[in-house]
């Protein structure tokens, strides 16, 4: 079932990307069946299942509480498109 | 203690919640090597993973973890041993990676509890809903230029603590009180230094208002970081009274997020956008569930250090000290720390009376935290020990005191200096009472004719020849057998 034309729009909206009007009809018959493709999974009994975070049996690793990273504002600044005294530089965004 | 609001057709009060973000002492981020050190130049604390490039991992950070456990326990609250970290996905300049890494179903503590203390003697309990860890944003800076913003990452990245009360508050003392005892049970821990000013603590209030006895929970705004307690005060009172003009108007109260303009001592909506709360959460599939051993959570309780609530109920039974003044000792460490050093072998209240009234009003005058007293808690112990020892009196041991608080000397040293010590042999007592007598016939006469309230005139009279330092009990004790 295609996707209604209104949440392919907010979902363009989110994602930061632009889609035209005449795009939308095909889009919305697009997402539509892949979400159609996944509704199938829902026909499998999940009910007593843990969700599985992986393929192997590895339990979650800590680090130190240590200062060994960070320490190169030229690499972090490099790829800017604009800057300004080592700060990053974008249009005005204020509330 | 409610804030009860009169509208024209009935009574209403304020409901309010607290979500307070706490910056995590630590010495690096939750997920990456870089320090936290505040006031760095901008960018120059931030790593490849705090920037968002592609490809980097989250690495958590073990410290981060137990100081969120410790904050757990330091409230009371249930430590959940399997959490999962979820990413909360908004789009705004200072976030880089796109989403925040965040707690969303499965947060790392459960429901808690913070007594609070009124001023009216009353206690009050309010709620903890969850304590969640996440990253902390970049910083914006939006004044130096006026059509660009400006970025600085070094903040990103850096781990906080979400602090979630239930809708418990009913006044903005209520609210003050919770942020103050918040903030204690936090630097008591050692988890969030409490820091208002350098945003180590903010907080964002959900307030609505309802009429006075009904249960119900209506619609909501949410009032975001406000950077000091007396302004998230004022803040509330605000909100508070917007809503019921509406509500008394016949109006609807919208839920959205609000900005308090502190020079106008007034919230405003937020340019929001209409999608702002639109998170779509979804477990972070770079970092496993967070697990946790019970062993390693009990541990971390036994060392716990003590707390404002049980150092004060220490206080009451141990020093026999009054509700409030033990209230005021424990409300920092390090006043409690002083005290208890100041009172060593001598009397508590004796003890506690000279720092609440007379230290802490030098410390105001000065601007100074008790860490930077000029009168150590040995030298406040020791003045206490010489008026207990009757070698001064209560009236010099304050000038003496001044005197401590210039020239940083023992007070015993000044004592012997200036030559205070109390004169409490009796014949030099009785000259000074025979030379006032002698002096005064006239008032001698009013006395004995029944006018009795002059003594306190003639105790004067021979405290002002003995320049102050005769034992005023003995003074009295020779003027009535004298008179």
């Amino acid at each position: 079932m295609a996707m209604k034309e209104e949440i392919v729009r907010k979902i363009a909206i989110l994602s930061r990307i632009n889609v035209s009007d005449d795009e939308l009809d095909n889009i919305s018959r697009e997402l539509g069946s892949i979400i159609d493709w996944i509704e199938l999974l829902k026909e499998v009994d999940t009910q007593s299942v843990e969700p599985m975070t992986g393929g192997t049996d590895i339990k979650s690793f800590k680090r130190e509480d240590i200062v060994n990273d960070g320490g190169y504002q030229e690499k972090i600044l490099k790829n800017a498109p604009s800057k300004n005294d080592n700060l990053f530089e974008v249009p005005k965004v204020v509330e | 203690m409610s804030l009860v609001i009169k509208g024209s057709t009935k009574e209403w009060e304020v409901v309010i919640g607290l979500e307070v973000h706490a910056q995590i002492t630590s010495k690096s981020k939750l997920f990456s090597g870089a320090s936290v050190n505040f006031g760095a130049d901008p960018n120059s604390q931030v790593s490849f993973i705090d920037a968002g490039m592609p490809g980097m991992l989250p690495v958590i950070n073990r410290v981060c973890v137990e100081q969120a456990i410790k904050t757990g326990l330091g409230l009371k609250a249930k430590i959940n041993l399997k959490s999962v970290f979820a990413r909360k996905n908004y789009f705004y300049a200072d976030l880089p990676q796109g989403y925040q890494i965040s707690q969303y179903e499965l947060p790392i503590v459960g429901e808690g509890v913070i007594e609070l203390d009124m001023s009216d003697g009353q206690t009050r309990s309010i709620g903890i809903e969850r304590l969640h860890l996440e990253q902390d944003a970049g910083k914006s800076i939006h004044d130096l230029h006026p059509e660009k913003s400006f970025i600085d990452l070094n903040r990103s990245g850096i781990a906080l603590m979400e602090i979630v009360s239930k809708p418990d508050m009913r006044s903005p003392e209520e609210v003050g009180a919770y942020l103050r005892k918040l903030r204690s049970i936090l630097r008591y821990l050692g988890t969030c230094d409490g820091n208002m000013d350098e945003g180590s603590m903010r907080c964002d209030a959900n307030v609505s208002v309802r009429p006075v006895g009904s249960e119900e929970l209506r619609t909501r705004c949410e009032i975001k970081n406000v950077n000091s307690v007396k302004f998230v005060m004022q803040a509330i009172e605000y909100e508070a009274k917007r809503q019921v003009d509406i509500y008394e108007t016949n109006g609807e109260v919208l839920q959205e997020t609000r900005l308090f303009d502190q020079s106008k001592v007034e919230t405003r909506p937020m340019r929001s956008k209409e999608f702002a709360h639109d998170y779509r959460y979804f477990p972070d599939p770079d970092l496993l569930p967070l697990e946790l051993d019970q062993k390693y959570v009990d541990k971390i309780k036994q060392n716990l250090p003590e707390l404002p609530d049980e150092k004060k109920s220490r206080f009451i039974s141990e020093y026999n000290l009054a509700e409030y003044d033990a209230g005021v000792l424990v409300s920092e460490n390090a006043v409690a720390d002083y005290f208890e050093i100041v009172t060593k072998g001598r009397d508590p209240k004796i003890s506690a009376n000279w720092v609440i009234t007379n230290l802490f009003s030098v410390l105001n005058k000065k601007g100074l935290s008790i860490k930077e007293s000029p009168v150590s808690a040995l030298n406040l112990g020791q003045l206490i020990g010489l008026i207990e020892k009757n070698i001064i009196s209560g009236r010099i041991a304050k000038d003496v005191f001044e005197i401590m608080v210039e020239e940083q000397k023992s007070p015993e040293a000044i004592v012997e200096e200036k030559g205070l010590r109390q004169i409490s042999d009796t014949g030099s007592i009785e000259a000074a009472v025979e030379d006032v007598i002698s002096e005064n016939p006239d008032k001698v006469k009013e006395y004995k004719g029944g006018k009795t309230k002059l003594i306190g005139w003639f105790v004067g009279q021979v405290m002002k020849k003995t320049k102050g330092k005769a034992n005023p009990g003995l003074v009295n004790k020779v003027l009535s057998e004298k008179l």
